[in-house]
């Protein structure tokens, strides 16, 4: 008992800064995950991945003006993450070109400003922060900022849930009965932004994407329906976020990585075990029913 | 003009500055039961799409009679079939005219998709995925989807497609159920028999109507030439249609046989049972 009190428990009990990391990146995964199913069933996962880096200049200008300070990072990277998934959308609603290369293109300008800025200010060891984030150095208001996003964004969901699916499913569809579809899109790719920026005082610009897309990826091979998939994901959210804070706790490793890596594996056990994966596929199909 | 469900005053509506419906002017009675044919590229399915609003006009107007609700089945669905959806899902959206972004679904909501699914000969297939239905199977889920949103004015493009004799049969009994029940009808049909059979009123498309009005008329044989004498493809290099002096216009546009279909024209909208 004592030994597992002192693997599992006594982290958190003992260290207020686990705590606090603790509280935030469940908290980032009670919104980020969902959002990720999300992601996932439109094949935009990549998108994510794009928005992450298209984050970076506004970060970045935050940091340039204000040095490390959060507010002013996290706007920064709000600014430019909901300019280019606007931009990005605009495009691919209004012409003929696609998302993916619409948002490659927005994304990798976007990049380009991001680097000529952080190169203008000269290397800083502080700017591996934004770039990888500490989940372990939360403070107040970036906890304050984190529960601000999350109830945001799930009020969202719970608001626009039908439109949302509705979208995914049959766009079509939508648009013959309602005008939501464009605003719809718009709001979500509005609650991906914030859930990548919320994420990358925690995990990093480049990590916080994690975060969002591999619980929802893992999830995909259990249940065949979205609520219990985003209940799931936010399940394996959690799961990861323990299991790599005391990764990183025990084993010395850098926090955010930890997390992921941890989310990683899940993914990796569902698509060997999962219900809907692939062993299953190929080992338990050999019975079937007369009709 | 009272019971007109649908007006097209002069409308033009196309791609890339091609019009693929050409100034048509008419309207679609209450309570009609209406054909859509012609060949390939001839302008049917843009027609529907312009008459919901996903198209916008290139020149005209499609007047809707006010408060009137409308249901499209489109051809060429973008429905995504990979997500995770039931049967039930799918055809709960047709709820949506009555409980929008936000209501709940009630428990006689819930027997209505019930009956709707039993109508297309679903019942029971409420909680299968949607992946694992065959071509047929989504149509007629997407059938009573339509059914569930008890439209006034109800738009099928091409709703036979993949869809098997039997299953056929029933669907028409659905829609002539419909118009009973005083709603408007338009589909999209390319089996001539059937709309022969079935359907008494009939517009006969090649860019612009060859010929609109009773079935019997409207398919005759010379109409059906002039139909088939349409030229698909768009001249790159056709002239402009200037507003001022319509039907000149359209000849030069056009191949030479469309001037007879002008002139048909304007005899179908003054003699035929649409105008009223």
């Amino acid at each position: 008992m004592e030994f597992l009190y002192g693997l599992f428990i006594a982290p958190f009990a003992d260290f207020a800064f686990m705590q606090r990391a603790l509280f935030g990146s469940l908290m980032l995964s009670l919104g980020a995950c969902p959002v990720g199913v999300f992601l996932m069933l439109r094949r935009m996962s990549l998108s994510g991945d794009a928005m992450a880096h298209a984050i970076l200049p506004g970060a970045a200008a935050g940091f340039l003006l204000y040095g490390l300070e959060i507010l002013p990072m996290t706007v920064g990277g709000l600014i430019a993450g909901i300019i280019v998934a606007l931009g990005a959308g605009a495009v691919s609603r209004f012409t003929i070109q696609r998302e993916d290369a619409s948002m490659a293109a927005f994304y990798l300008i976007s990049l380009a400003v991001g680097v000529l800025m952080v190169s203008i200010r000269g290397s800083s060891v502080d700017l591996m922060h934004v770039l990888f984030g500490t989940v372990l150095a939360l403070n107040n208001e970036a906890l304050i900022l984190i529960g601000g996003i999350v109830v945001v964004t799930l009020v969202s969901l719970a608001i626009f849930w039908r439109a949302l699916v509705a979208e995914c499913l049959d766009p079509l569809f939508l648009r013959s009965v309602s005008c939501m579809g464009s605003p719809v899109h718009f709001i979500f790719l509005g609650l991906v932004v914030l859930n990548l920026v919320g994420g990358f005082q925690a995990l990093g610009t480049l990590l916080s994407v994690g975060l969002m897309m591999l619980p929802a990826a893992a999830a995909r091979f259990w249940t065949v329906r979205v609520e219990p998939m985003c209940v799931l994901a936010v399940l394996i959210g959690f799961a990861s976020c323990i299991a790599g804070l005391l990764l990183s706790y025990h084993a010395s490793l850098p926090s955010g990585p930890a997390i992921i890596l941890s989310a990683g594996v899940v993914y990796f056990c569902s698509i060997l075990f999962g219900s809907r994966g692939a062993l299953r596929a190929r080992i338990v199909h050999h019975r079937h029913r007369t009709a | 003009m009272t019971n007109a469900c649908l007006t097209f005053r002069d409308l033009t509506l196309g791609y890339n500055s091609h019009p693929a419906i050409h100034h048509l002017n008419g309207i679609v009675r209450k309570g009609s039961l209406t054909a859509v044919v012609g060949a390939n590229g001839s302008g049917k399915s843009t027609l529907m799409k312009g008459i919901v609003g996903v198209l916008k006009p290139m020149e005209g107007t499609v007047v809707r009679a006010p408060g009137v609700r409308t249901a499209y089945l489109p051809q060429q669905s973008e429905l995504d079939r990979s997500f995770p959806a039931r049967v039930v899902d799918l055809v709960s959206l047709g709820l949506w005219p009555k409980r929008g972004m936000l209501g709940r679904y009630t428990k006689e909501d819930r027997e209505s998709v019930s009956k709707a699914l039993m109508a297309v000969g679903l019942g029971g297939f409420e909680a299968r995925p949607l992946d694992t239905l065959s071509g047929g199977q989504l149509q007629r889920t997407l059938f009573a989807r339509v059914l569930l949103q008890d439209a006034d004015l109800i738009l099928l493009d091409e709703p036979f497609n993949a869809v098997d004799a039997k299953t056929v049969g029933d669907l028409i009994q659905l829609i002539k159920r419909w118009q009973g029940e005083e709603r408007t009808i338009m589909v999209v049909v390319h089996d001539l028999d059937l709309v022969r059979q079935n359907f008494p009123e009939t517009l006969l498309l090649a860019r612009q109507p060859v010929a609109w009005g009773d079935t019997r008329e409207t398919l005759q044989p010379e109409n059906l030439l002039k139909a088939r004498r349409f030229h698909e493809a768009w001249e790159e290099n056709a002239p402009w249609c200037e507003p001022s002096e319509h039907d000149h216009s359209h000849d030069r546009g056009h191949d030479h046989d469309h001037h007879a279909h002008t002139h048909d024209l304007h005899h179908d909208h003054g003699s035929g049972p649409r105008v009223a």
